[in-house]
């Protein structure tokens, strides 16, 4: 059961929403609408459901509704058309009809929300702005209190409890607004661009945090963001929207592999896409390898062979009729420890940035293999295609 | 062009007989209110005045530490008062003083409310704000003379007066604190379950409590500023000293009791604005 389901919903500002969703079916444009009705289209027809444990990244460039969309999941925007299920407990509730007391009971209970420019009550000290979520819940002063502090350790900033939220550095603020979030326990996190207004060195930092809190949160999370590697680093599922629409709503890996249309590919091609890109589907296939008489050719300059069985498990590896030495790094070995000159036998779904290191510390080339069985090879050609940003061509490339 | 000035438009005479109509119809009400009020001034007053002047002095200086933590504020405000103690003005500092005093807490009990729904309801401030206009602009003794004629001579129609002018900076200063309070606050409230009463309680009021603050600081400062108009329909007060001079061209009592309203009025001030620069700090 998905978490979240955003069922072909509507998110229209204005008064005359009802002929504004009338033209939006003749297929109206945006800017055409608010020429006849005055209204302004936030969201058009965004259909997603959101697993249990996912981090969903919306993504898109300002104004291309994801906001808009993330506000409609709490109920802060109203969904004009649609239905918007949210998980409470064993049923679904849907934030588009339900009245008021469910939403509230929703935005307590099982909603939390972080914000862009932090929203820092900034009268309240730092530990009461961490305790505010729980305030609105009505828990007594000690508890919240208490509650506040635990949340305050797990951000690492138990010390500031007492201070001001404008005595805080940016970083420490946003850490103030998560722990806020967290402290009201619920199982859906809506992050707006929470990482936007800070330094690219604190961003990166908050990034790391979160993804180390979520492995033992498991929340489910709706995360903004305008930087598609920032949506790449964090995000199990990516949903690139362009004026109002989803355009692509896929896995990252796909959304640079695959772009569906040339306005991603654009976004893609000002990433670094070597932590998203995994070896397999850059490497070149154990069939499309030269065969020789002493196996398949895998690295010409250095003269290296590889020879499986017909079931494609590894047999040996040589240097023209040489036998050569071989190890096998799994994933969670450190790259220093591999040996040098050596070939590096790896899982197939490692990533390109750990392909190039493991490269560049041995330089010999990798081989992927998947339950012992070779899948192909990753050479130099493989490591410049990633680096360049051109994966996507390289179907073209070797139709030409 | 003799046709505009031949037909007068009775616009002064339909407000008499509205005036009119007032006196005869709800005379109860206006002598209910007037009786009510002159009762709690003259009380309050009679009480501050049978207690020995170092009570207050003292009083006046504890609330001058515990809302500044400062000692030359303290100095001041007890030498202040012990100067006007010492001119022989003290009686006539303390009904002042409760005057100001009444007429800011009830500009306040109904100026913050009507700001906070004002805020909330847009189309009231569009009401609201050429009324507002008004009844700063409008001279004083223009409408001196309705509340003298409804709440007849003595300290409750000054009163009135002091409150009509003084009403709208409350009123203003609250719309604005609160309609300037920044939307993500808002929406945090919202996001995290508040109803829109705790969203009032919890967020607005306090984000736009230096506002508020500024408003009441302001509404002291024009209810001390009627003191004298006051005095002219009968409240008792520094005002009447002054009046009192001005008709006997008594330059040295009018310079006194000038100065008497003076040092209230920085006393006043200095006093009120101590949350204010805490909040600024």
């Amino acid at each position: 059961m998905a978490a979240i389901s955003i069922q072909n919903v509507d998110v229209i500002f204005g008064k005359n929403t009802e002929q504004s969703i009338e033209l939006l079916d003749q297929g109206k444009s945006r800017q055409e609408i608010i020429n006849t009705t005055g209204d302004t289209v936030g969201v058009h027809n965004a259909c997603i459901d959101i697993e249990e444990g996912e981090i969903c990244v919306l993504m898109g460039l300002s104004g291309s509704g994801k906001s808009s969309l993330l506000r409609a999941v709490n109920g802060l925007n109203k969904t004009s058309r649609g239905k918007l299920l949210v998980q409470d407990c064993e049923e679904m509730v849907d934030i588009a009809s339900c009245d008021r007391a469910t939403l509230l009971h929703m935005r307590s209970k099982r909603i939390s929300m972080v914000f862009q420019n932090f929203a820092l009550m900034p009268w309240l000290s730092v530990v009461d702005n961490v305790a505010f979520g729980l305030e609105m819940q009505g828990m007594g002063k000690t508890e919240r209190r208490k509650k506040a502090m635990e949340q305050l350790k797990m951000v690492s900033l138990d010390q500031w409890a007492d201070k001001l939220p404008s005595e805080l550095s940016g970083g420490m603020q946003q850490r103030v607004g998560l722990a806020r979030a967290f402290a009201m326990d619920t199982d859906i996190l809506l992050m707006d661009e929470p990482f936007s207004a800070l330094d690219p060195l604190i961003r990166s930092q908050l990034q790391d945090e979160l993804i180390e809190l979520q492995q033992n949160m498991k929340k489910t999370i709706v995360f903004v963001s305008h930087d598609l590697d920032e949506a790449l680093k964090i995000g199990s599922k990516i949903g690139i929207m362009e004026s109002a629409k989803i355009i692509q709503y896929d896995i990252p890996e796909n959304i640079v592999l695959k772009p569906a249309n040339a306005y991603v590919q654009d976004f893609v091609a000002h990433t670094n896409p070597l932590n998203v890109l995994k070896g397999n589907s850059l490497m070149k296939h154990v069939n499309d390898l030269t065969e020789t008489q002493y196996g398949y050719c895998f690295d010409e300059q250095q003269q290296l062979y590889l020879n499986v069985d017909h079931q494609q498990h590894l047999i040996n590896i040589t240097h023209l009729d040489q036998v050569q030495q071989m190890q096998f790094c799994p994933a969670d070995q450190a790259v220093e420890e591999l040996s040098k000159n050596t070939v590096t036998l790896v899982p197939a779904d490692i990533t390109m940035k750990r392909a190039i290191e493991i490269k560049y510390h041995t330089g010999y080339p990798i081989i992927l293999a998947e339950q012992e069985r070779v899948l192909g090879v990753l050479n130099d050609h493989s490591f410049y295609h990633a680096l360049l940003g051109k994966h996507f061509q390289t179907d073209l490339e070797e139709a030409l | 062009m003799n046709w505009i000035t031949e037909h007068k438009i009775p616009i002064g005479s339909w407000m008499e007989s509205f005036v009119d109509w007032l006196t005869a119809n709800a005379d109860f009400i206006f002598d209910a209110i007037s009786i009510t009020l002159e009762w709690l001034i003259l009380t309050v007053v009679e009480l501050l005045v049978w207690l020995p002047p170092s009570v207050p002095i003292l009083a006046a200086g504890a609330i001058a530490w515990l809302l500044h933590r400062s000692v030359p504020l303290v100095i001041f405000v007890v030498a202040a008062l012990l100067l006007i103690l010492n001119l022989g003005y003290w009686q006539e500092m303390l009904e002042t003083l409760v005057l100001v005093l009444t007429a800011t807490t009830i500009s306040i009990m109904f100026g913050v409310p009507i700001g906070i729904l004002a805020a909330h309801k847009p189309w009231l401030y569009t009401i609201l704000r050429p009324i507002l206009d008004l009844m700063q602009t409008i001279p004083t003794f223009v409408y001196l003379i309705p509340t003298l004629v409804l709440f007849g001579l003595g300290v409750v129609p000054g009163l009135i007066s002091t409150i009509i002018f003084a009403i709208a900076a409350p009123i203003r200063l609250t719309y604005l604190g609160i309609s300037k309070v920044p939307g993500d606050l808002i929406e945090a409230g919202r996001a995290f379950g508040a109803t829109p009463f705790k969203l009032l309680y919890k967020v607005e009021l306090p984000a736009a409590m230096p506002s508020i603050m500024a408003g009441i600081t302001q509404c002291i400062m024009l209810s001390l500023s009627m003191v004298v108009i006051s005095a002219l329909v009968g409240a008792d007060g520094l005002g009447k000293p002054v009046v009192r001079a001005l008709n006997t061209v008594n330059i040295s009592q009018g310079f006194e009791a000038g100065l008497a309203i003076v040092l209230v009025a920085i006393i006043l001030d200095r006093i009120c604005k101590a949350p204010n620069a805490k909040e600024d700090v």
